[in-house]
C-alpha cells in the first residue's frame, strides 16, 4: 500500500476526501464513538496509576537515550538476535526491504504467507509486492483480513483499522467467502477464525512486525489481542521480521515501562491479550517454533528524521493516544488524511517519510489545540511540530505563494502598526454592518471570499462602533477629572 | 498595583464590552490600568500559519508596547501563550529582540490567574444568579496550564451554578485560520462543542478565550436562527460574569 493512499481508486485533494469522510454518516458516528470509549477507558487506566506523569518522563528518557545511542543499540540487538541464531538484515530504504523479502522467498521457493499487524509492512507496502511476485498473502489480524477481504480497503486507525466497517458491511464482505450465516459477531468471528486457520497451517512463510526490539537479548516482542501474532511467529517454517530501527529498547526493564504505557494508551486496557517475546528461531530441544528467523531492520528515512529538527517524532510507540483525543481525527477519520499514519502523529510523520510534496495539505489539518502532545505516553511535542511544518512550508517550501502570502503579509504588516490598525477597524466597523440584514451579524447568504468559510457554519458579529481603546481613553479622561 | 492591560485586538475591536468589564473588575480589585495605545495585534494568527517572517513587525510591535510594563494582565489565554512561548524562540535569529521578547514574555499573566495568585483574590465579590457552564480553551488551560483559577473565581460568585460540560477541555474548532481553513472540519467540532453546551444545561457559557467565544457564539446563534436551539444561551467572557453585580 505504500503510506499514501486513494480511497477507492480516487484521485482526491485533502478537502475532497474531508468532505467524503464527514458525509459517511456511519464512519463518521463509529469513529467519533470508538475514540470516546478509547479516550474514557484510557482516562479510567491513568487515574489508577498516580505515577502515570512519572512514567510519561522516564518512557521519553528511555526512549531519547536510545535514539542518542541508536547505533550502539542497534549493534548489540543485531549481534545478540545472531547469537540467538536470527539473520539480521538492515535495509535502507522500503524498495531494499522489499527485495530483501522476496529473496527470502526464492531461496525457499516460499509461496504462501500469513501476516500479522505490522505499521512497517503497510509502510512498505510488502503484501502487494509478493502478490506481484505470484505469493499468496493473508492477513491474520481480523480487522486487517476483513480489509484485504473488502478488496484491501485502506486502514482508518493505527491500532484497529477496521474501525469504519460494521457488522453488516462485514457480514456481506464475509459472503463472497462462503459464510452464510447473519450479522451476529460471534459468528461472523467464529467464520473468519476458520477461515484463517486453514491459512496459518499451511502457509511458508510467517511475516510480523516488532513492536520493541530488546538490544541485551536480541528479542523481538509483539504486543497483540487476537493470538494471531504468535500463530504467525510459531506456525510457518520461516519467520520473517519487519522492525523500524527506532524500535528499540536496551532492556527488559525499559521494556516494562513502554508496554505499560503502549496499552493504556491505545485502547485503555490494563495488560493486552498476548504478548509475544522471540528470541531467535526453534533451539534443537524445542518442539515447535520458526526454523529460521529473519529480522528486517529498516531505515525508510529515519536515519534522516534523526539528524533533524523532528527527532522527537521518533520516540513515537504507535499508541495512537493521539488519534483517540484528537478532535479532527475524530470527524475526518483515518481516511480523510490518506496517509497510512494518520491524525497527530501522521501529520507529523507522513511529510517526513513521503516529502512535503505530497503533504502539504496535512500539517494544517490541525487546530493546534495541543490535546495530542498532553496525552502523548512518549511526550513528543506533537502540536509544535505540527505548527514546525507549517513554517517550512511558508518559509522554505514556497507553500502558499500568489493570493495566500499577499494577503498574509498585507495583514502583517496591518496588525502590527497601532495607525494602520486603527484606520483598518474603523472602515471595517463602518461596512461590515452593511453586509449584514440585521446590522449585527453577518449570516449564511455572506459569500465573500474567506468569510464564506466562517459564515457557512456560523454567524459572525460586525466589529463594535466604538472600539474598546477608543472608550479607555474616555474612561481615563473621566477619571483624571474625577480626580 | 499598577498594570498593562492586554486586551487581545478581538476583544478591541469586536467585543469592547469585554476589556471595559474587565477593567471595572480590575479596577475594583485596586488595579491603576494602562492600555498602550501602541498595542495592536500580537501577530498569532501569522505565528500559527507558518508566516515567521511576515509576523516579526507584529511581535517586535507588541515588545514594544509591553517593555516598560511590570505586569500585563492578558484577556486572552492563546495571545499570551503565543507571547509567552512563541516570541523568544521565533526572535532566536535576532538575539537582542530575543532578549527583549524574553523580558516581556515574563510578565504575561493571564486574567484569572493574576486575580488569583498574584492578587490572591478567590472572590471578587459579584454575583450571578444563572446556571453557567466553563469551556476550558486549549490555550488557556492546556498549554499555559491556567486550571483551578476560572473555577475558583465562578465558583465563588455569588447565587453562580457551576456546572461542567462534557469534554470541557475539548477544542471548540476556532484554531486561528484553522477556522476558514479547514471550514469543514471546524464546523463538525464547533457543533459538537455547542452539542456538549446545550446538553450542560447551562444559561450561560463562558470561557477565558475570546476567540473561542466568537466561534461558539456564531454557533450558537446560527442555531437559534434555525430554531435548533432548545433555549437562550449566552455567551460571556469571564471578566463580565465577575463583573455581574
Amino acid at each position: 500500500m505504500a503510506i499514501l493512499y486513494n480511497l477507492n481508486g480516487k484521485e482526491q485533494s485533502f478537502q475532497e476526501r474531508v468532505k467524503d469522510c464527514i458525509a459517511d454518516d456511519f464512519k463518521h458516528k463509529a469513529i467519533t464513538t470508538a475514540t470516546d470509549v478509547f479516550y474514557g477507558n484510557r482516562s479510567a487506566r491513568v487515574a489508577e496509576i498516580p505515577e502515570w506523569e512519572d512514567l510519561r518522563e522516564e518512557a521519553r528518557r528511555i526512549r531519547n537515550h536510545v535514539l542518542d545511542n541508536l547505533d550502539y543499540y542497534l549493534a548489540q540487538f543485531a549481534e545478540n538476535a545472531e547469537k540467538a541464531g536470527s539473520k539480521v538484515y538492515f535495509a535502507q530504504t522500503d524498495k531494499e526491504a522489499v527485495q530483501q523479502v522476496i529473496e527470502i522467498f526464492e531461496a525457499r521457493g516460499a509461496k504462501k504467507m500469513v501476516k500479522s499487524k505490522s505499521m512497517m509492512s503497510e509502510e512498505i507496502g510488502i503484501n502487494h509486492a509478493l502478490i506481484d511476485e505470484g505469493v499468496e498473502v493473508f492477513e491474520t489480524d481480523l480487522a486487517e483480513i476483513i480489509l484485504q477481504l473488502n478488496n484491501w480497503n485502506p486502514p482508518s486507525h493505527i491500532v484497529v483499522p477496521a474501525l469504519h466497517l460494521e457488522r453488516n458491511a462485514i457480514r456481506d464482505i464475509f459472503h463472497n467467502y462462503g459464510y452464510q450465516g447473519d450479522e451476529d459477531p460471534e459468528r461472523l468471528t467464529k467464520f473468519i477464525r476458520g477461515f484463517i486457520r486453514e491459512k496459518f497451517l499451511n502457509a511458508d512463510v510467517g511475516m510480523t512486525g516488532c513492536n520493541f526490539g530488546v538490544a541485551e537479548t536480541g528479542s523481538c516482542t509483539l504486543v497483540t489481542n487476537e493470538g494471531n501474532g504468535r500463530m504467525s511467529s510459531s506456525v510457518p517454517n520461516t519467520q520473517i521480521v519487519l522492525m523500524g530501527m527506532e524500535r528499540i529498547v536496551p532492556s527488559f526493564e525499559a521494556l516494562d515501562v513502554l508496554v505499560a504505557l503502549l496499552v493504556r494508551s491505545s485502547v485503555g486496557s490494563k495488560i493486552t491479550s498476548y504478548f509475544s517475546l522471540t528470541t531467535g528461531p526453534r533451539r534443537a530441544d524445542e518442539v515447535d517454533g520458526p526454523e529460521e528467523q529473519h529480522i528486517i531492520i529498516i531505515d525508510n528515512g529515519r536515519s534522516k528524521i534523526l539528524a533533524s529538527e523532528f527527532r522527537d517524532m521518533l520516540r513515537c510507540i504507535r499508541c495512537g493516544a493521539c488519534l483517540n483525543i484528537c478532535p479532527v481525527y475524530r470527524h475526518i477519520t483515518g481516511h480523510g488524511y490518506g496517509s497510512i499514519y494518520p491524525g497527530p502523529m501522521g501529520i507529523v510523520l507522513t511529510p517526513l517519510l513521503v516529502g512535503y510534496d505530497k503533504a502539504s495539505a496535512l500539517p494544517w489539518a490541525s487546530t493546534l489545540c495541543g490535546a495530542c502532545s498532553d496525552h502523548c505516553p512518549v511526550k513528543i511535542p506533537l502540536h509544535e511540530l505540527i505548527l514546525r511544518h507549517r513554517q517550512i512550508l511558508v518559509e522554505e517550501q514556497g507553500y502558499g505563494a500568489g493570493m495566500q502570502n499577499l494577503v498574509f503579509k498585507a495583514a502583517g504588516v496591518g496588525l502590527a502598526h497601532a495607525g494602520l490598525y486603527n484606520m483598518g477597524t474603523k472602515v471595517g466597523a463602518r461596512v461590515m454592518p452593511l453586509l449584514a440584514k440585521d446590522r449585527k451579524s453577518l449570516k449564511e447568504n455572506v459569500s465573500l471570499p474567506v468569510v464564506k468559510n466562517w459564515t457557512q457554519s456560523r454567524d459572525m458579529d460586525v466589529l463594535a462602533k466604538e472600539k474598546f481603546r477608543d472608550w479607555f481613553k474616555k474612561h481615563e479622561a473621566e477619571k483624571k477629572g474625577g480626580k | 498595583m499598577k498594570i498593562h492591560l492586554f486586551t487581545q485586538c478581538m476583544v478591541d475591536m469586536f467585543y469592547p464590552q469585554v476589556g471595559i468589564a474587565a477593567v471595572e473588575v480590575l479596577e475594583r480589585l485596586g488595579c491603576e490600568i494602562v492600555v498602550p495605545k501602541k498595542q495592536a495585534c500580537c501577530g498569532q494568527p501569522l505565528i500559527n500559519s507558518g508566516y515567521i517572517k511576515a509576523s516579526k513587525a507584529a511581535m517586535k510591535n507588541t515588545i514594544e508596547a509591553f517593555e516598560d510594563a511590570e505586569i500585563v494582565v492578558s484577556l486572552s489565554g492563546s495571545c499570551a501563550f503565543a507571547i509567552k512561548h512563541e516570541y523568544p524562540h521565533l526572535l532566536a535569529d535576532e538575539p537582542q529582540w530575543a532578549v527583549r521578547a524574553q523580558k516581556v514574555a515574563d510578565k504575561f499573566v493571564e486574567f484569572t490567574d493574576f486575580i488569583v495568585n498574584t492578587l490572591g483574590v478567590t472572590d471578587v465579590g459579584a454575583t450571578l444568579n444563572k446556571k453557567v457552564t466553563f469551556h476550558k480553551s486549549c490555550h488557556a488551560t492546556r498549554l499555559l496550564g491556567v486550571k483551578e483559577p476560572p473555577l475558583t473565581l465562578l465558583q465563588n460568585v455569588k447565587g453562580l451554578e457551576y456546572i461542567e460540560m462534557e469534554k470541557a477541555d475539548r477544542c471548540c474548532g476556532f484554531g486561528g485560520t484553522f477556522s476558514v481553513k479547514q471550514p469543514d472540519i471546524s464546523e463538525q467540532i464547533v457543533a459538537e462543542k455547542a452539542q456538549t453546551i446545550i446538553d450542560s444545561g447551562a444559561d450561560i457559557v463562558c470561557g477565558a478565550d475570546q476567540a473561542c467565544l466568537m466561534n461558539i457564539a456564531g454557533r450558537l446563534d446560527r442555531l437559534r436562527d434555525r430554531g435548533e436551539l432548545p433555549r437562550d444561551i449566552r455567551v460571556m467572557h469571564i471578566a463580565e460574569i465577575l463583573n455581574c453585580r
